[in-house]
C-alpha cells in the first residue's frame, strides 16, 4: 500500500521534473513544476506530515509558481524560445560541468550513507502520541525551542525580499515606461 | 495504512469523480454537437474587428510586486498556524516571538507602502 | 497490490464492505448534493435578483422556473465548441478542469451534518459504523480548503493565458492578482479562528461552537468574520469584486474565448465556489451544523433525528449567506481596480494582522493570569503605534507622488 502511493507520487515528481527541463514553453514548464510539487505533497502525506503537505501546496504551488507565472507574463516570453541563439556562450559547457558535478556529489552521498537509507528514522512521532495534531505540535516545538533564532531570521530574509523588489520595480524619477496590459 | 491517509484517499476518489463527470459531459457533448469550424470562427475575439498584433502581451511589473508580497504574507500565515493551535503552550514567550516576527514583516509592508509601490496608478 | 485496487478503493488490504459502502454512498451523495445545490443556486440568484429589480425572472422551465439552469445546460450541450486558432490547445483544454475539480474538492472537508450535541462530537452511526457526515476529516482540514482555493487561481489564470487573445489575458492577470491579494487576508482571518479553536480540523472547529455565545463570530470579535467575508467575496470574483468580467472593459473576462460545455464548466465552478464558500463561512464562524442554542435552551426541530437536523441547520445558515451574496450583487457597484488593491493591502491585511495579535495577547494573558485591562491597553497602544507608522507611510507616499508624479 505504502509502496503504491510512493510509486505514484514518485512518478508524478519525475514526470514533472522532466517536463520542467524539456518543455520549450515556459508556462508548460511551470505547470510541470506544479505537478512535481504536488507529488512531493503526496509524499509528505504518506509520511504522516499533513501540515507540511498543506504548506507545500499553499506556499509552493499556490504562491511561488503563481509568482513564476507572473514573471513569465511580465517578460512576455510565451512563444518557444529560439534555442539556436546563445546569449552566453560559456553557458552550455558550464551547465554540463555543473550537472556532472552535482550528479557525482549525489551519488557519493548515497553511497556514503547507504546504511542510513535502510534505518528507520524517528520522524514524526504520531504513533506514540496517537493524535491528529502531533505533527503540528512537534513542528511548533521545533520552531519555538531549537530554531527560534532561525525563525526570527526568516522574517528578516522576507523583509529583504520585499526591499529588493521595491527597489527593483521602482524607476528613476521622470522615466516613464510605455504601459501595457 | 493509517486512518488519516484513508481520508485523503476518499478525497482523491472524489476529485477523480469530478474529473470523470467533467470529461464525460465533454465527451458526450462532443458526439452530439455540430462541428464545422471556419477560419472566421477560430479568430480571437476582438469586438468584431480582426485581431491586431499578438494575443500575448507583456504585463506590468506591478503584478509581480503584489505576487511577491503575497508570497511573503503566505509564508507568514504558514508560520502563524502551528503557533495558533499551540498558543497556551508557549505563553508569553511565544507571543513576543510571534509579535517580533509579524512586526518585521509589517515593516516590509510599511516600506513598500511608503515607497508607493502599493498604489495602483 | 495493484490487482485489488479496483475493488478496494480504501486500500485496506482486505475488502470491508460496510466502510466501503459508506464511503461510496458519501462520495455519490456529496457529489450529487454539490451539483444540485449549484444548479439551484444559479436559479436562486436569478430569481432573487429579479425580485430585487422588479422583474419576474426565470418562470418558464418547470415550476417557478426552477429547471432553468438545466435548460441552459442542455442548450450549451448542443452548442458548437470552438478552440481559437491562436490558443495553446493543451492548456486551453486543461483549464476548465482546473476550475471545476477544485470547486468540488473543497466540499469534501465541510461538515455537512451530524450530531454535535452533548459528547457526540459529530459522530453518527450508520450501518453499525461510526462515521462523520463529512467526506473526509483530515487533521489539517481548514488548510486543505486554503490550499484548494490557491489552486483555483490556476484555472482562471491559465484559461485567460491559453486563449491567446487580449481581453481574456487582461482579465485573467487581473483576476489572479486580485485573488492572490485577498488570499493573504483570507488566511490571516482564518488564523484568528484557529487561535480560538486550537485545532485545524473542520469538525473540531464546529464542535467548539456549541452555543450561540461560543460561535466563533462572537468569540473572535466579529472583525475576522467581516474580513473573511470580504476576502471570500473577492476570492470568488463576485460583485462588487467582479473586475474579472467587467463587461464594459473586458467583454467576458478570462472566459471570453470559451464556448459550449467548457464555458459551462467555468460557470458551474463559479457558482459551486459560492456555495462552498458560504458553507465555509458557516463552518468557521456560525457553528456549521450546530443548532442555535442560548445557554441551556436549544432550538430543536422535533421528529427529525439529530444528525439530519444538523444538515437542515447547515442548509438554513448557508441560505442566509447565499442570499447576502445575491444582495451584494444587486446593491453594490463594482470596485475600481486601485480601490480593490487598496482595500486588500492597506486595510484588510493590516487589520487582520492587528486583530490577530490583539486576540492572541488576550488569550495568552488570560492563561497567564495577567490583568485583562493592562493587556488590552498595552496591545491597543502597540497597535496604535503600528497604525500611526502606516499612516505616516501613506502620508510620505502621497507627498512623494505629489512632488514627482507617477513613479512606475
Amino acid at each position: 500500500m505504502g509502496l503504491f502511493v510512493f510509486v505514484c507520487a514518485a512518478a508524478m515528481v519525475l514526470v514533472g521534473a522532466v517536463g520542467v527541463v524539456t518543455r520549450n514553453n515556459p508556462v508548460h514548464a511551470a505547470l510541470s513544476l506544479v505537478l512535481t510539487l504536488f507529488g512531493i505533497a503526496v509524499l509528505f502525506v504518506a509520511n504522516n506530515a499533513h501540515f507540511l503537505a498543506a504548506v507545500q501546496v499553499i506556499v509552493y504551488a499556490g504562491a511561488i509558481v503563481v509568482l513564476f507565472l507572473f514573471v513569465i507574463m511580465l517578460l512576455g516570453v510565451d512563444q518557444a524560445e529560439d534555442l539556436s541563439l546563445e546569449p552566453l556562450t560559456v553557458q552550455r559547457p558550464l551547465a554540463l560541468v555543473v550537472s556532472i558535478g552535482v550528479t557525482g556529489v549525489i551519488i557519493a552521498a548515497v553511497l556514503k550513507s547507504q546504511d542510513a537509507l535502510f534505518a528507520r528514522g524517528t520522524g514524526i512521532d504520531s504513533a506514540t502520541l496517537q493524535d491528529a495534531d502531533a505533527n503540528i505540535r512537534q513542528l511548533s516545538r521545533s520552531i519555538f525551542t531549537d530554531y527560534v533564532f532561525a525563525f526570527e531570521v526568516t522574517s528578516v530574509l522576507l523583509l529583504i525580499a520585499v526591499v529588493g523588489t521595491v527597489v527593483m520595480s521602482r524607476r528613476q524619477h521622470g522615466q516613464h515606461v510605455e504601459e501595457s496590459v | 495504512m493509517s486512518e488519516f491517509l484513508r481520508s485523503y484517499l476518499v478525497v482523491v476518489w472524489f476529485g477523480l469523480a469530478a474529473f470523470l463527470v467533467g470529461s464525460l459531459l465533454l465527451g458526450i457533448s462532443a458526439l452530439l454537437r455540430p462541428n464545422n469550424p471556419t477560419s472566421e470562427k477560430l479568430l480571437s475575439y476582438e469586438s468584431g474587428v480582426d485581431p491586431v498584433g499578438d494575443g500575448w502581451s507583456q504585463s506590468q511589473i506591478r503584478y509581480y510586486v503584489f505576487a511577491l508580497l503575497f508570497v511573503i504574507f503566505d509564508v507568514e500565515a504558514v508560520f502563524i498556524f502551528p503557533w495558533a493551535t499551540q498558543l497556551e503552550r508557549y505563553g508569553g514567550f511565544g507571543l513576543v516571538e510571534m509579535a517580533v516576527f509579524v512586526a518585521v514583516l509589517v515593516l516590509g509592508l510599511v516600506y513598500a507602502w511608503r515607497k508607493g509601490v502599493l498604489r495602483w496608478v | 497490490m495493484m490487482y485489488n485496487f479496483a475493488i478496494d478503493p480504501l486500500l485496506t488490504g482486505k475488502v470491508l464492505w460496510t466502510p466501503l459502502l459508506i464511503v461510496l454512498l458519501k462520495v455519490v451523495v456529496v457529489f450529487a448534493v454539490g451539483l444540485v445545490a449549484t444548479m439551484l443556486m444559479v436559479w436562486f440568484e436569478r430569481k432573487v435578483i429579479a425580485g430585487m429589480q422588479n422583474r419576474i425572472g426565470p418562470n418558464k422551465a418547470g415550476p417557478f422556473g426552477i429547471l432553468q439552469t438545466l435548460a441552459d445546460g442542455i442548450k450549451l450541450f448542443f452548442k458548437e465548441d470552438l478552440i481559437p486558432e491562436r490558443s495553446d490547445r493543451f492548456v486551453f483544454k486543461l483549464a476548465p478542469y482546473l476550475a471545476f475539480v477544485p470547486a468540488f474538492l473543497t466540499f469534501a472537508i465541510i461538515p455537512l451534518g451530524g450530531d454535535f450535541r452533548g459528547d457526540n462530537d459529530g459522530l453518527v452511526t450508520w450501518f453499525g459504523q461510526q462515521t462523520r457526515v463529512q467526506l473526509a476529516d483530515p487533521p489539517i482540514g481548514i488548510l486543505f480548503a486554503l490550499a484548494i482555493s490557491s489552486i483555483a487561481i490556476y484555472g482562471i489564470m491559465l484559461a485567460g493565458w491559453s486563449s491567446g487573445s487580449k481581453y481574456p489575458l487582461l482579465g485573467s492577470v487581473r483576476a489572479s492578482a486580485q485573488m492572490v491579494s485577498y488570499e493573504a487576508a483570507l488566511g490571516l482571518s482564518v488564523a484568528a479562528v484557529v487561535l480560538v479553536s486550537g485545532t485545524l480540523s473542520t469538525s473540531g472547529i464546529v464542535a467548539r461552537q456549541s452555543s450561540l455565545g461560543n460561535w466563533n463570530v462572537i468569540v473572535t470579535g466579529i472583525v475576522p468574520f467581516f474580513i473573511f467575508m470580504i476576502a471570500a467575496t473577492a476570492e470568488l470574483n463576485r460583485p462588487p469584486f467582479d473586475l474579472v468580467e467587467a463587461e464594459q472593459e473586458l467583454v467576458g473576462g478570462f472566459n471570453t474565448e470559451y464556448a459550449s460545455l467548457r464555458f459551462a464548466l467555468f460557470y458551474l465552478a463559479e457558482f459551486m465556489n459560492t456555495v462552498t464558500m458560504s458553507a465555509l463561512i458557516v463552518t468557521l464562524f456560525f457553528g456549521g451544523p450546530q443548532p442555535i442554542s442560548v445557554g441551556s435552551l436549544t432550538v430543536d426541530i422535533p421528529i427529525i433525528g439529530n444528525a439530519f437536523e444538523g444538515t437542515i441547520w447547515l442548509l438554513l445558515k448557508v441560505l442566509v449567506f447565499l442570499y447576502i451574496y445575491v444582495w451584494f450583487r444587486a446593491t453594490l457597484p463594482r470596485f475600481r481596480y486601485d480601490q480593490l488593491m487598496d482595500l486588500g493591502w492597506k486595510v484588510l491585511i493590516p487589520a487582520s494582522l492587528g486583530w490577530f495579535i490583539l486576540l492572541a495577547a488576550q488569550r495568552v494573558g488570560q492563561d497567564a493570569g495577567w490583568d485583562r485591562y493592562v493587556v488590552t491597553i498595552a496591545t491597543v497602544l502597540i497597535l496604535l503605534v503600528c497604525y500611526s507608522l502606516l499612516a505616516l507611510a501613506q502620508r510620505t507616499s502621497e507627498n512623494e507622488r505629489k512632488r514627482d508624479g507617477v513613479m512606475f
